[in-house]
């Protein structure tokens, strides 16, 4: 006689189990009503910038406040030269610094822990630069409420997730003028490519969103922008993008990438291959990276920001905000010790400045 | 008498050519999938297979086939090596730090096989003596080597300035289209294949991954078969590196993070099966070909980069279905001609 | 009940006990030496982060006890909320969105079930497999959109804590599923025959156990509970992009196993995994809070999985030692009891 055990229930209770899940979820979700994108109200929570308390720009600047750096990712030789600069303004002015962060540029959740945890420690501001505009929200608004001041810094959130943003240069003169440099290089003709980051990733979204606008005027009628290839930051996917591309369009003439790990390897692929000084590349690198290719003629010019700077001013808002100066309402102002003043302009953003165009003749003044 | 012997004979002789024919066909099934891609992309694009685009193809390709070999041999013993993708990061690094410190370069490849070498004695050994699930020590020491890479490199990095210009041309120059980097890969190829089908050490490992007791039992030394897999396993890790650090001119904290997925694919679709004693490194070397080759006919023929992911996901569930339809169908063909053999004897 | 030396021990050598008697010293510890530890907020966030790792690994444990396993989980979440955003966006009813997500992960578990247990393909492979095709899929529904704007009230529950105290709302219907996952596994004729499957699937199918309908409705609650937690984790991060929970399946698989589910299957406990993988919840809050960093917290994190292995092979061998001496008769039973 063959033991059977108690098959038909088990499984029965499986499936019940599992079955229960569902409309136990729905039964509960039906209780909070339902809603569509239509009917949702538009976000309710209130501006974060110039809220409530009014600045008192001759407040005394506080000393002995705790800035935190949360980068996209730590170990990035971009983000490690913008909280160095970070770190010197802070000294000077006798605050207390520290850099947090992930390993990877896509940890979102991640980055929010580190932002909980900022939190938890009661730190006077966080300068962050977000992986991602919304997931870091619900975080900041929570840092927020707790009296923690928050800047934003290269890559922004949502406007009602920060007091200011600190703007390398503006969207719009980054994406404009990496335009107008390949034009001039090109002779304002022939077909060009964007190799960007990851999909998601604000700042370059922005920036190309401004490439693509300064490419209707009439002086670019004779470029063509015939694709965007993501290269997610990884050295390997963008190589591999950047041959997609030359073999897609065999007549392509120049790419611009907009990220400093994009433009390293287009640069090292284009380096050893045949279109080397064919099809011309710019974008934004830094001078150490590109230096050898700039040398050997494979990139003609590139631009980019000083991040040193970028951190400093990103630090001096920080501390601006923590005390008392300013509250992030525009046409406010205040000092960044040797950088200057600056006034804070629409939505909280504050911008730094003009790009920096390297070529062979300026190259060897950097070091960063 | 003799006319009852003669049937088994004739019959065992077209099961094992069957048989061969069968191992010999997985290869040629990648080969096959592989020419065909590569002549439908050409037919689409006439620039796809230029000089510079085969000599891209193949160096593409080498990085990630030195690793599948390497893998392979530790699946084909039945176990599994996640942390190569660690290793390749550290041993990247290592190599680039002692040029830029003005080292000779082939001594930085030295460098690089040594450092590889030692972690796949430390996964060896975790495996061999704590007897433990490959699977859960290789994630540890995915995390551990990771980790302590991060530490050690923090924020610097190497780039193409800093390497003495010999070593980053050996990384894409050749003769016409084939690449340094790719003969070089296909000699490590070779020559571990010889050393698995020629060497008794070699198929020893092909014994203990079909059964483990059975070949200790046998008298197989399994430790010592495991930990010398490993062994090999991580050494390649470490020269494909080197050879990461001459292609692409870059090293940093984050090199080769996920590759370990990516490198267990190639092996996958290559036909060596997790089931440990099939397969062979040729199978794995194609199975790597096929799906860095994939990356770069898809933009070639004007595929939106969104779709590389989910084809590459499906292009593996499709390739462990049909080993495994195949193997189902040999198995009852093998049935059935043992059953005919057996009644023609009899009849 | 025959000669356990476990038991014999008092039970100190079972490692998932270890692992409770760990996070219960690690907290106790962080509760009196580190400041920022001991209050609500910190306690809430710590949950809350915890909770996506805590959900899957619920029915992961049972696969992995089974003798599978399911890497696709991390993109399952994913893409949950990949398809959660775009209906968003076309203006669909909320509900629906959830149900339809929790269809999708049937579906999802689905693929993987019938592969493995249909074709008899090895379920690393395949869902190596589906890990890339679902995350792929998901880019191509959402690609590079990010969706914020879901309704306050469910985003409210996705991230807010029951007034006054340090339990997030999520944490409710967690607590309710992980009851009825150890009633199931440790207390139901069902959860028997899974300890069965996995220590000899042979065996199993002999004695009369339908071990691919076990193994088929396992994959699917996995599926199941990874899509919903895909709606969970769109509702506390308040985002929806298509790489959400990059990378959460190995920190599931680490959890689970370093909570003690043995990877050969057959022997685990939930209480174990539950406790692994909040010890490394626990961990990472704690050394982030005293400034140690991200790097040398993945080394710890390995360290810890090596030793999740290697520590109950030490234990039984020592144990086997001193039965040997004694003289005993050892009988290895497969645990089936919780904590």
């Amino acid at each position: 006689m063959t033991p059977t055990f108690r098959r038909p229930r088990p499984i029965a209770l499986r499936v019940i189990a599992t079955a229960a899940v569902g409309p136990l979820l729905a039964l509960g979700l039906t209780a909070c009503g339902g809603a569509t994108k239509g009917s949702t109200d538009a976000a309710a929570s209130s501006a974060a910038a110039g809220s409530g308390t009014s600045a008192n720009p001759n407040a005394p600047t506080k000393t002995g406040l705790t800035v935190a750096f949360l980068p996209k990712q730590v170990n990035n030789p971009y983000f490690t030269t913008s909280d160095t600069g970070g770190k010197t303004a802070l000294t000077a002015l006798g605050e207390t610094y520290k850099e947090v962060g992930t390993t990877s540029a896509t940890d979102t959740a991640g980055q929010v822990s580190y932002v909980n945890t900022l939190t938890q420690q009661q730190v006077s501001a966080i300068a962050v630069s977000a992986q991602d505009p919304g997931a870091l929200c619900t975080a900041l608004k929570q840092a927020m409420s707790n009296g923690v001041k928050v800047v934003t810094y290269d890559s922004d959130t949502n406007a009602d997730c920060r007091q200011l943003f600190i703007s390398q240069a503006s969207a719009e003169d980054l994406g404009r003028s990496e335009v107008d440099l390949l034009g001039k290089e090109l002779n304002y003709s022939g077909q060009i490519a964007i190799l960007s980051a990851a999909q998601t990733a604000t700042n370059q979204n922005t920036w190309i969103g401004y490439m693509e606008d300064e490419l209707k005027k009439p002086q670019f009628a004779n470029m063509k922008l015939v694709k965007i290839a993501y290269g997610n930051d990884d050295a390997q996917t963008s190589f591999q993008q950047t041959q997609g591309l030359l073999q897609q369009y065999p007549s392509l003439k120049g790419i611009i990438s907009p990220t400093t790990v994009g433009i390293k390897a287009a640069a090292q692929y284009l380096d050893g291959s045949q279109y080397k000084g064919k099809v011309l590349l710019t974008g934004l690198g830094t001078p150490n990276d590109m230096r050898a290719y700039v040398e050997d003629g494979t990139v003609q010019a590139f631009e980019l920001w000083n991040p040193g700077t970028l951190g400093e001013l990103a630090a001096y808002a920080a501390v601006a905000l923590a005390s008392g100066q300013i509250t992030g309402a525009q046409g406010q102002t205040f000092k960044a010790g040797s950088l200057g003043t600056f006034t804070i302009g629409a939505k909280g953003v504050v911008t730094l400045g003009q790009p920096t165009v390297f070529d062979k003749s300026n190259i060897g003044q950097f070091n960063f | 008498m003799t006319a009852t012997l003669e049937p088994v004979h004739v019959a065992a002789q077209p099961s094992r050519t069957l048989l061969d024919r069968v191992l010999r066909m997985r290869e040629l099934a990648i080969l096959v999938v592989l020419v065909l891609m590569l002549a439908a992309t050409q037919a689409d694009n006439g620039a796809f297979l230029s000089e510079q685009g085969i000599k891209d193809l193949l160096l593409n390709a080498t990085i990630l086939v030195l690793v599948a070999v390497g893998e392979a041999v530790v699946v084909i013993t039945r176990n599994v090596d996640l942390s190569v993708g660690s290793v390749l990061g550290v041993t990247a690094f290592a190599a680039g730090d002692y040029i830029q410190g003005g080292g000779n370069p082939a001594v930085a490849f030295l460098i690089a096989i040594v450092v590889g070498a030692v972690f796949g004695v430390l996964n060896g050994l975790l495996v061999g003596i704590g007897r433990v699930p490959s699977l859960v020590v290789t994630l540890g020491t995915l995390y551990i080597i990771r980790g302590l890479d991060s530490v050690w490199v923090g924020s610097r990095e190497i780039t193409a300035g800093q390497l003495s210009s010999g070593f980053v041309s050996f990384g894409h120059d050749g003769v016409w289209a084939i690449p340094y980097l790719g003969i070089l890969a296909a000699v490590v190829l070779i020559a571990v294949a010889y050393y698995l089908r020629d060497y008794r050490s070699g198929r020893e490992c092909y014994a203990l991954g079909s059964n483990p007791q059975a070949a200790a039992l046998a008298g197989v030394p399994t430790r010592k078969r495991v930990l010398g897999a490993f062994v090999l396993c991580g050494a390649l890790a470490g020269l494909a590196g080197a050879l990461y650090l001459a292609r692409f001119g870059y090293a940093d904290a984050s090199t080769g993070t996920g590759y370990e997925l990516t490198v267990v694919s190639a092996v996958v679709v290559g036909g060596v099966g997790f089931t440990g004693g099939t397969g062979s490194v040729y199978g794995a070397a194609l199975g790597a070909l096929l799906l860095t080759s994939i990356n770069s006919v898809l933009p070639a023929i004007g595929v939106s980069s969104v779709w590389v992911e989910a084809i590459d996901g499906i292009l593996l569930l499709l390739a462990i279905s049909l080993d495994r339809v195949v193997a189902l169908r040999v198995a009852g063909l093998l049935r059935r001609r043992a059953r005919e053999a057996r009644s023609a004897d009899h009849g | 009940m025959a000669e356990n030396p476990d038991r014999r021990w008092g039970g100190a050598v079972r490692w998932d006990t270890v692992v409770g008697a760990l996070l219960v010293v690690l907290i106790a510890a962080s509760f009196s030496f580190v400041g920022d530890f001991g209050n609500a907020l910190n306690i809430s966030f710590l949950i809350g982060n915890t909770l996506p790792i805590a959900a899957i690994a619920l029915p992961m444990t049972m696969l992995v006890a089974s003798g599978e396993i399911d890497l696709s989980v991390g993109s399952t979440v994913g893409l949950s909320g990949s398809v959660m955003g775009v209906l968003w966006n076309d203006g669909m009813d909320i509900n629906m969105i959830i149900l339809i997500c929790a269809a999708l992960g049937i579906v999802c578990g689905l693929v993987n079930a019938l592969l493995v247990t249909r074709l008899g393909l090895p379920s690393l492979a395949v869902t190596i497999g589906t890990m890339a095709a679902y995350r792929g899929i998901a880019q191509i529904v959402l690609g590079s959109n990010s969706v914020t704007d879901f309704p306050q009230n469910y985003l409210n529950f996705g991230s807010g804590r029951i007034a006054g105290t340090f339990i997030p709302d999520a944490a409710i219907p967690w607590l309710v599923l992980a009851a009825l996952a150890v009633v199931v596994l440790h207390a139901t004729g069902f959860g028997r025959s899974v300890f069965a499957v996995g220590a000899s699937q042979e065996a199993a199918r002999f004695a009369g156990l339908r071990v691919k309908r076990i193994k088929l409705s396992l994959f699917v609650a996995t599926g199941l509970i990874s899509s919903l937690t895909g709606v969970f984790w769109v509702l506390h991060y308040a985002s929806a992009t298509y790489d959400n929970a990059t990378g959460l399946e190995l920190s599931v698989v680490a959890a689970v196993l370093l909570g003690g589910v043995d990877f050969d299957g057959g022997r685990g406990t939930l209480g174990g995994a539950i406790a692994g993988v909040f010890l490394l919840g626990t961990l990472q809050n704690v050394m982030s809070l005293v400034n140690i960093s991200a790097q040398s917290q993945t080394v710890v994190t390995g360290i810890l999985l090596v030793i999740s292995v290697l520590g109950p092979r030490a234990a039984k061998q020592s144990a086997l030692a001193r039965a040997r001496r004694t003289n005993r008769s050892m009988t290895p039973t497969p645990s089936s009891s919780f904590l």
